[in-house]
């Protein structure tokens, strides 16, 4: 009986998350899969295999697969090092620096594509290394937004192994390399597959990255989805494809998790990290060449900003007022910010109580299997084409009472479904930290069920709460993907804003597009910096 | 511990939950009044989707209001494909009450997939004659505007150099212009659609052989108009170096440097495609005749006179005078290329296909 009890109030708790998992994620993926294994009325699954033959998809899928693979390695190797300059040594300045590595993350590829674009080209400052268009670019392009995922994951990693245990290994005699392999490495290796897992992930579902720098002479498979569902209406083509990604994605996870249960890194204490030496200077200078990679297409943002024509200044940040150039924008740039602001505070509002839900149902002890089908679950967000999410709200959430096409819910909410496994993952571990024997203590003392939560469970997990929405409320300013295929009223967000501002002619519309930019990268920048002020050890660890 | 655990879940469900419906409801409290589409007057508001392009100046829209007592509403939905396409899909439960922006290159599927419904307008002026669609579905769709994509050159660059510039299609196939045309991809843009029409329209069944060419000679293929004009066109945004680009030939005014009177570039009126925009009322519309006034409307002189400054277009009532740059620097082309909407519709992803086959690696 009381089990049963118990296990109604999880149902219950898990039922709103799941529900709107359900709603908002699984039934217009479901509607989309559905018009193409259904084209005319029937049903056709031969059809969808007969795809699956085609040389073309073959092709695709072994781009995805080795570009993917290929920027996962790059990112691993690239982040490492800075994960532990910027996690287990302390110099002035690191909090920045810290948050200006995961600027890249948010920021709308749209935007990043063009810089990167105008480094690249051959026009550019780089342009004597002949990248332009070429795979090379591509998974520089990847390893740009992911390396910060990287850091963030085996840092969080790194801080949670105990210094001592070093220390001992070279008192006995190890050299710094023997305590790296047979010490450091093995208590990372958790880090690093599941970071591994997650770029991979991210890199394997990237859209603008590929279809900007491959200048079409590359398609992945998300790239090919979208090229059969917006222009050839080729929805079994689409269908097929999109549960390859699918099937592909949930082993991936499967595999990531298997891992991931062995060591959670969770760092409570605030133990003092050394100041670097003589021998960290490799570390710090690689670390410093990476900081300088990750900026430099930021900073030909602000370059071409400031830009207008062959004058030089701020007109195009004192345009951001205006609709632009001929009337390019349907409301003024700044009303754009503000819109952003709002849908970002609703959505990472959204994501939050949701992801906490879910958060504290996956820590419970003893959840087993369901609690990581139910962790997986909450994932695959990260892994599913947007453009297949968008068009499915669209076929799908279009009668009463779920009509919210033209609900300003919606944008908010298809945000929120792309920020709640970011949440998740970064409240789960420290929930999963507090020690149950502490809530059973408390609850025998005769503390009250709310009681319990509110002085041992919030008192820990208040910090990470507030960096999860901190996360997830600069993912949304930046999300461009599912934002972009939904139905766009009057209020665009910056993103959207931008978009429109590149694809207007005029070198008004041009500068106001990169000073939108640096506007939106500033503000993300600004809000990653308040989280990292909140020292939660693991921040949008995976 | 069961008990315990149970004890403590369900609190938490009441928090959660009360949180979660505060913050759908102070979402919606706060924007609740921009909801648009089904309001309770519909014949007070109106729905348009359009592409992306669309830019129109508030005056004229609230002449159409004070005109007709009706709210426009606009909802930019992606280029004409894309357009296209989410109209197709949604065409048991229409997004809107009436399209703008479907072009040439996909009236037939939108013709052809019953998303229209047929209005015969009187306020079409005389010489929109020539725009009409042809065939089927002649009935659905009105002509509002039109604008020929044609290759740019950098007229500044070519001066520098030394160089002529190219002036026809063949041109940009010649070893002297090796390495100097960027143009946006068929797949992923409509310009880009648009030029690989202008090489079929000239070229017949050899335009594969003209791509192989063109590929042959060093033509870079980016993924839309923005990254092509603003990335690797030399009078483009970010100065880059490649001196002809797909575009407009409405795009050279915007290249006259500031105070200055001429512009840096011209387009080549030998290699353009014309392309007309659609407007059409939506099968299962809420307000259909508020979107057949609106059509009228658009057809209007006040409408038509703002197509050139807001959308870089040229309007289908000829008599309309141009803004005074356009007049004098992008002027349309005499003799543009034109492939017949239904043959587009017909052999459109076979085209694309063969050409993605040629243009990709």
């Amino acid at each position: 009986m009381t089990s049963l009890r118990s296990r109604a109030g999880t149902a219950a708790l898990a039922a709103v998350p799941l529900l709107a998992l359900a709603v908002f994620f699984l039934y217009p993926v479901g509607g989309m899969l559905a018009r193409g294994f259904w084209p005319e009325g029937s049903f056709a699954p031969g059809r969808v295999l007969e795809v699956l033959a085609r040389p073309r998809v073959h092709r695709v899928l072994w781009f995805t697969l080795w570009s993917a693979a290929a920027a996962t390695a790059v990112a691993i190797v690239t982040g490492v090092p800075v994960a532990f300059a910027l996690h287990r040594l302390r110099f002035p300045g690191r909090d920045l620096v810290r948050a200006l590595v995961v600027v890249p993350f948010v920021l709308p590829t749209v935007v990043v594509g063009v810089a990167f674009r105008q480094l690249i080209a051959p026009s550019g400052p780089l342009g004597r290394l002949g990248l332009d268009g070429t795979a090379t670019a591509i998974v520089a392009a990847l390893v740009f937004f992911n390396v910060s995922v990287v850091v963030r994951t085996v840092g969080s990693f790194w801080e949670a192994i105990d210094p001592r245990r070093e220390e001992a290994a070279a008192a006995l005699g190890a050299s710094p390399a023997q305590v790296f392999r047979t010490v450091t490495l093995p208590a990372l290796l958790p880090g690093i597959v599941s970071a591994a897992s997650v770029v991979f992930l991210f890199c394997a579902t990237s859209f603008g990255v590929v279809l900007t720098m491959g200048g079409l002479r590359y398609a992945n498979v998300e790239t090919e989805i979208y090229l059969l569902t917006t222009q050839e209406l080729d929805l079994t083509g689409a269908a097929a494809l999109s549960v390859l990604q699918v099937l592909v994605i949930s082993a991936l996870l499967a595999l990531s998790a298997r891992v991931r249960r062995s060591v959670v890194p969770v760092d409570r204490t605030t133990k003092r990290v050394p100041r670097p030496r003589r021998a960290h200077l490799p570390v710090l200078a690689w670390t410093a060449a990476v900081v300088v990679f990750l900026m430099a297409p930021l900073a030909s943002l602000v370059v071409a900003s400031l830009r207008r024509g062959e004058s030089w200044g701020l007109q195009n940040y004192r345009a951001l007022g205006t609709t632009g150039e001929r009337n390019a924008l349907l409301v003024p740039a700044t009303q754009g910010l503000a819109n952003s602001l709002q849908v970002a505070l609703v959505a990472s509002l959204l994501a939050l109580s949701l992801g906490a839900a879910v958060a504290f149902l996956v820590s419970r002890p003893g959840g087993g299997r369901p609690t990581a089908v139910l962790d997986g679950l909450f994932m695959l967000p990260l892994g599913v084409s947007a453009v297949t999410v968008g068009f499915g709200f669209l076929i799908t959430l279009d009668r009463p009472p779920l009509d919210l096409r033209t609900s300003p819910m919606l944008i908010p909410i298809a945000q929120a479904m792309v920020a709640l496994p970011l949440v998740v993952r970064t409240v789960g571990p420290v929930l999963r930290s507090v020690d149950d024997r502490q809530r059973q203590a408390a609850s025998s003392l005769g503390a009250g069920p709310l009681r319990v939560l509110l002085t041992v469970d919030l008192p820990v997990a208040w910090r990470s709460l507030l960096a999860a929405a901190g996360f997830a409320f600069a993912v949304s300013l930046g999300e461009f993907g599912a934002t972009s295929f939904l139905a766009r009223d009057d209020r665009p967000t910056l993103p959207v804003v931008i978009y429109r501002l590149i694809g207007h002619p005029g070198a008004e519309n041009f500068g106001m597009a990169m000073a939108a930019s640096v506007v939106l990268a500033a503000t993300t920048a600004a809000v990653m910096f308040a989280v990292q002020r909140l020292r939660v050890g693991s921040m949008g660890a995976f | 511990m069961r008990t315990r655990l149970s004890t403590r879940v369900r609190p938490c469900v009441v928090a959660l939950s009360t949180l979660m419906v505060a913050t759908f409801v102070a979402g919606c409290g706060q924007s609740g009044g921009s909801s648009g589409g089904s309001s309770a007057d519909d014949s007070k508001t109106l729905v348009v989707a359009t592409h992306d392009s669309w830019a129109m100046s508030g005056d004229v829209l609230a002449a159409f209001r004070k005109k007709t007592g009706i709210t426009v509403k606009v909802q930019p939905q992606g280029d004409a494909g894309q357009l296209t396409n989410k109209l197709v899909l949604t065409k048991d439960s229409p997004l809107a009450d009436g399209v703008y922006g479907i072009d040439n290159t996909f009236a037939s599927r939108a013709v052809d997939e019953g998303v229209l419904s047929p209005y015969a307008t009187t306020a079409l002026p005389r010489s929109a004659a020539a725009f009409r669609l042809q065939g089927d579905g002649a009935d659905q769709l009105t002509p509002v505007d039109y604008s020929d994509v044609c290759v740019n050159v950098d007229d500044t660059w070519f001066a520098a150099k030394g160089i002529p510039a190219p002036r026809t299609l063949d041109d940009l196939t010649k070893p002297a212009y090796k390495g100097l045309f960027v143009t946006p991809g068929a797949t992923t843009s409509s310009p880009g659609l648009a030029f690989l029409l202008a090489t079929i329209a000239a070229k017949g069944d050899g335009w594969r052989d003209y791509w192989t060419r063109l590929m042959a000679n060093g033509t870079k293929i980016t993924s839309g108009w923005s990254d092509a004009y603003e990335v690797d066109f030399t009078a483009g945004g970010g100065k880059g170096d490649r001196p002809a680009v797909t575009s407009y030939s409405s795009s050279p005014p915007f290249t006259i440097p500031e105070g200055k009177t001429q512009p840096t570039t011209h387009a080549l009126l030998d290699t353009c495609f014309r392309q007309v925009e659609y407007a059409g009322v939506l099968k299962g519309s809420k307000n259909p005749t508020g979107m057949q006034e609106f059509i009228d409307f658009m057809l209007g002189r006040q409408f038509q006179a703002a197509l050139p400054d807001n959308m870089y277009v040229y309007p289908v009532d000829t008599s309309v005078r141009l803004p005074e740059s356009w007049a004098k620097f992008a002027k349309a082309s005499p003799k543009p290329y034109s492939v017949a909407p239904s043959e587009v519709t017909r052999n459109r992803t076979e085209w694309l296909r063969e050409w993605r086959d040629i243009t990709s690696q």
